[in-house]
């Protein structure tokens, strides 16, 4: 029984979550396949969680157009789908005299790309609205429109909506293949099978080189890697509530410190180029690359306060600007191909990448529309994805009236981040199912405090245990491969 | 079970300084002791500290960490001090109100006359002490792998590598060994072992488990699971000795690399904290700065010997009973005024009941709003009605004066407080 899909998307990241949400909108089957055992495993969630202004990109380009686009669909995007995200502003630090026309240079560009709201602001007035900036600083821009979102949240949320209105997500499914009917593309060869489909959609991240070359589109086309490694501080030590931006160089945006929405100061990325596209290691050269950019800018940020790093790789492609005259060779890659039929292909959808996720998702509806899809809204079709409970975020008394309703939500399971077995349980059968450790961390927050999880996980194992029927030995951190119990003990088995 | 809504004595965590400081609370004199735990049981971490050691100061006997927190909880429990189990303490105030968060109470909110903070220490982190590397599953805390030896009874490595030779680390090197596995080594960055020179002999050297004093861990590999850490050599800076290095195979790396008291509630009640120790600054009473929040064990600092926890324990049980007690006497000694239905406030705000043993206490107070019809300015504690007077009428303008008599001594004697209303005749 070989099931036929409308639209396969490859690859469960923000991009492809996002464009299984538009494309839930109308009738018509659809499919993502991630490879991993959650989505949003890959750059989505490890990233700096800014929704950025649009000052950055070069004028003309795609990115710039997707990245001003998109920063506007944001409100009501956090609205349909509750995922936390707030409109914080963000700053461009000039530090010392030489640096200004830098920050000068970004405004014009800002203006020359749409950016509304901007402002540029002295030294004096800068140090004024962060107390810890580097008392150096000879002014700042000011862009009103930047804001920060919890990049799982947006993820999972948008994902979720689609399956809530039809659409299908299989886990722990890997494109190996397209299945070809002379140059027309009817399916996928994966890991669990061939499952068959009348369009295919390139979403796959920093692996979307390797899947546009199976369909022979754009051999020269590849994707470096960009290793960012970061810090992140314990809220109790460390509070910088504003996104603080170095002025940029040619490794990229530079090294900002700037917060998150659950208030944990971050600092980073750096941007080494890198072959591996596993390689999410971080190292002490990099780590000290971070440290010193971070110090730059807030010289009193004390390092001993940080609770954990992580490293998020960015799909740098080589896709050359379409837009004439303007000469830039890192651009978005938004395109349905000529030379096969049947693949809208995505490239290159590096940072502002999340910013620009719901652009990328309409500009791919109002492509295959063009192409000569119907695209017939469904009756049915509902935008809100309902948020679950929150607990840490609620008041004493919301926290009262949750317990009563379910006492599971009175169970604290994480001391440090305060998430209840109620709020777990609700996330492994959720419309996406958390099956794994880091997938309930992604959703929930949980583990990521200053104990790193010493305390929950032995707590999370048991749960997910019981919740999957599965035996404790058979519970990953993130997958396949990623047990945390090898047998038990000689005193249980004896 | 939850009995009260205001206890003398609250105590967080039934550790070995927890449940001494119940004991004490109790034995000095406090009424209503309350001891809270997040986990299933009490005793804290020394109930999957199954290895020996335990009470060779205070009882003078050598046992296992369970035994040694059996005998304190069973005086406890003896004493009748209340035991709240799988609850959290999600809030304190410098109020000294606690929320407390469970499956079985749900959310509630109590009061404490005193409060004894003995929630313990926790582990450092990987993080914290910032090795480089992959971030695969593998790389747990000793304490963590502990509990899941000692308490769900689970193996979670088979070649284990340990960094730094802190206690939890030696004894998991050897009960890890003993469940089958093998322990490669034990890594120290420091040229001195951190933990109890007995550790050194009973745990390492007796099952042959090589010790690495100037090593540490330069990074980790493996991706899912730890493939293999490259451990080197440090010189006295803690600087790598370049062609020191040596990748060791792994599926396990515990880390034992020292405690850090647990003060997140200790601030939130506003709790001062000194930077060195991460705990508490305390008083020989072990008061903090918050009048009537006491702190004892390892939530100060970090111990060696349960015992010393244990003897911390009582001082703080002991003060903070002092302190309740004396708090519950004045509490007892006076009676405060509420201003109630139409009373903006009332002179005196508080009184002390034994002067209306002897003399009439007149009452003033300002109205909120004029009632122009006879009314009566009553004052009652709870349904309890003390005294009334009437009026033809009240202005804001006007003040109104109700005198309490000797005769009503008795009735107020037995208040908790008085409250006076204005009501229509």
């Amino acid at each position: 029984m070989q099931e036929k899909y409308d639209y396969i998307i490859i690859g469960g990241g923000v991009v492809g979550c996002m464009i299984a949400r538009w494309l839930s909108r109308y009738e018509g089957k659809v499919l993502l396949i991630e490879k991993e055992a959650d989505v949003g495993m890959g750059c989505s969630s490890a990233n700096t969680a800014i929704v950025h202004a649009g000052y950055d990109p070069v004028p003309g380009s795609l990115k710039a157009k997707m990245n001003v686009r998109g920063n506007a669909m944001w409100d009501t995007l956090a609205g349909e789908l509750n995922f936390a995200f707030e409109r914080r502003g963000d700053y461009v630090v000039a530090i010392g005299d030489d640096e200004l026309p830098l920050v000068h240079k970004l405004m014009d560009q800002g203006k020359q790309n749409g950016v509304p709201g901007m402002l540029m602001i002295d030294g004096a007035e800068m140090r004024a609205r962060e107390k810890n900036i580097n008392p150096e600083t000879s002014g700042a821009l000011w862009a009103s429109t930047g804001g920060i979102c919890d990049p799982f949240q947006v993820t999972v949320a948008a994902g979720e909506n689609a399956v809530m209105n039809g659409a299908k997500v299989l886990l722990n499914t890997a494109f190996q293949d397209f299945i070809m009917e002379g140059k027309r593309i009817i399916g996928v060869r994966t890991n669990r099978g061939d499952i068959y489909g009348r369009w295919v959609i390139n979403s796959a991240g920093i692996y979307a080189d390797d899947v546009m070359h199976k369909a022979g589109i754009r051999p020269e086309f590849i994707i470096k890697p960009r290793k960012g490694e970061y810090y992140i501080f314990d809220r109790a030590d460390v509070s910088i509530d504003n996104v603080l931006f170095p002025v940029p160089s040619h490794k990229g945006k530079g090294i900002l410190v700037t917060t998150t929405l659950h208030e944990n100061t971050i600092a980073g990325p750096n941007g080494t180029i890198i072959e591996d596209k596993e390689d999410t290691s971080t190292t002490k050269e990099g780590l000290a690359e971070v440290a010193e950019g971070a110090l730059k800018l807030i010289p009193s940020l004390n390092l001993r306060y940080s609770i954990a790093n992580f490293v998020g790789l960015r799909p740098m492609g080589n896709g050359p600007c379409k837009t004439p005259g303007v000469v830039y060779n890192n651009d978005y890659i938004i395109e349905i191909p000529d030379e096969v039929q049947g693949l809208v292909n995505l490239g290159g959808i590096e940072s502002p990448g999340l910013t620009s996720a719901p652009a990328i998702a309409e500009e791919v509806v109002d492509m295959l529309r063009d192409a000569g899809e119907k695209l017939v809204e469904k009756k049915d079709w509902d935008p809100i994805r309902p948020d679950r409970p929150r607990f840490r975020n609620m008041s004493h008394k919301d926290r009262q009236l949750l317990v009563e309703m379910d006492p599971r939500f009175g169970q604290v399971i994480c001391r440090c981040e305060n998430i209840t077995e109620g709020e777990i349980i609700a996330e492994i059968h959720a419309p996406i199912p958390a099956l794994t450790y880091d997938a309930i961390k992604r959703r929930t927050w949980l583990g990521t405090g200053r104990c790193q999880g010493g305390f929950d996980m032995t707590r999370v194992v048991t749960i997910l245990s019981r919740e999957l029927g599965i035996s404790p030995l058979e519970v990953t951190k993130r997958g396949a491969g990623s047990e945390y119990l090898f047998r038990q003990t000689k005193q249980v088995e004896g | 079970m939850l009995t009260k809504q205001i206890y003398d004595v609250v105590v967080v965590g039934s550790g070995p300084g927890g449940v001494a400081a119940a004991i004490e609370a109790k034995k000095a004199g406090a009424d209503d002791v309350l001891i809270i735990e997040r986990d299933t049981e009490l005793g804290g971490i020394l109930l999957q500290c199954i290895h020996n050691g335990f009470g060779l100061e205070l009882l003078k006997e050598d046992l296992p960490g369970p035994g040694y927190a059996q005998h304190f909880i069973e005086e406890m429990l003896s004493l009748h001090v209340e035991v709240l189990l799988n609850t959290m303490v999600m809030d304190i105030t410098p109020q000294r109100h606690l929320f407390l968060s469970s499956k079985e109470h749900g959310y509630v909110e109590i009061e404490a006359r005193a409060i004894v903070l003995a929630m313990g220490c926790r582990e450092r982190t990987r993080a914290q002490i910032r090795i480089p590397g992959y971030r695969p599953n593998g790389i747990y805390t000793a304490g963590t792998a502990q509990r899941w030896v000692n308490v769900e009874g689970y193996m979670p490595g088979k070649e284990v590598v340990i960094l730094g030779s802190g206690d939890i680390g030696m004894i998991m090197a050897r009960r890890m060994t003993f469940e089958g596995a093998h322990v490669e080594r034990v890594l120290e960055i420091q040229s001195y072992l951190s933990g109890l020179s007995r550790n050194l002999v009973q745990c390492l050297q007796d099952y042959d488990i090589p010790l690495q004093l100037n090593h540490t861990i330069k990074r980790i590999l493996g991706k899912n699971r730890v493939e293999a850490i490259e451990a080197v050599q440090v010189d006295e800076k803690w600087n790598f000795v370049p062609g020191t290095e040596e990748i060791i195979p792994c599926d396990t790396l515990l880390l034992s690399v020292g405690l850090i008291p647990e003060n997140e509630l200790s601030r939130k009640a506003g709790v001062k904290l000194d930077p060195v120790t991460s705990g508490p600054y305390v008083d020989e009473t072990f008061q903090t700065n918050v009048p009537g929040i006491f702190a004892a064990g390892n939530v100060v600092h970090v111990y060696d010997l349960v015992d010393w926890v244990s003897e911390a324990g009582f001082s703080a049980g002991k003060s903070a009973a002092k302190f309740a007690i004396a708090l519950r006497n004045a509490e007892a000694r006076y009676t405060p005024l509420i201003a109630g239905k139409n009373v903006r406030y009332v002179v005196p705000h508080k009184l002390d009941k034994s002067t209306l043993e002897q003399e009439d206490v007149r009452l003033q107070m300002r109205v909120t709003r004029p009632i122009e019809q006879p009314v009566w300015v009553e004052v009652h504690d709870g349904e309890n009605l003390i005294t009334r007077k009437a009026e033809r009428y009240v202005r804001p303008g006007e003040m109104v004066t109700v005198i309490l008599k000797t005769k009503n001594y008795a009735d107020v004697a037995k208040s908790r407080q008085l409250t006076i209303d204005i009501n229509p005749r």
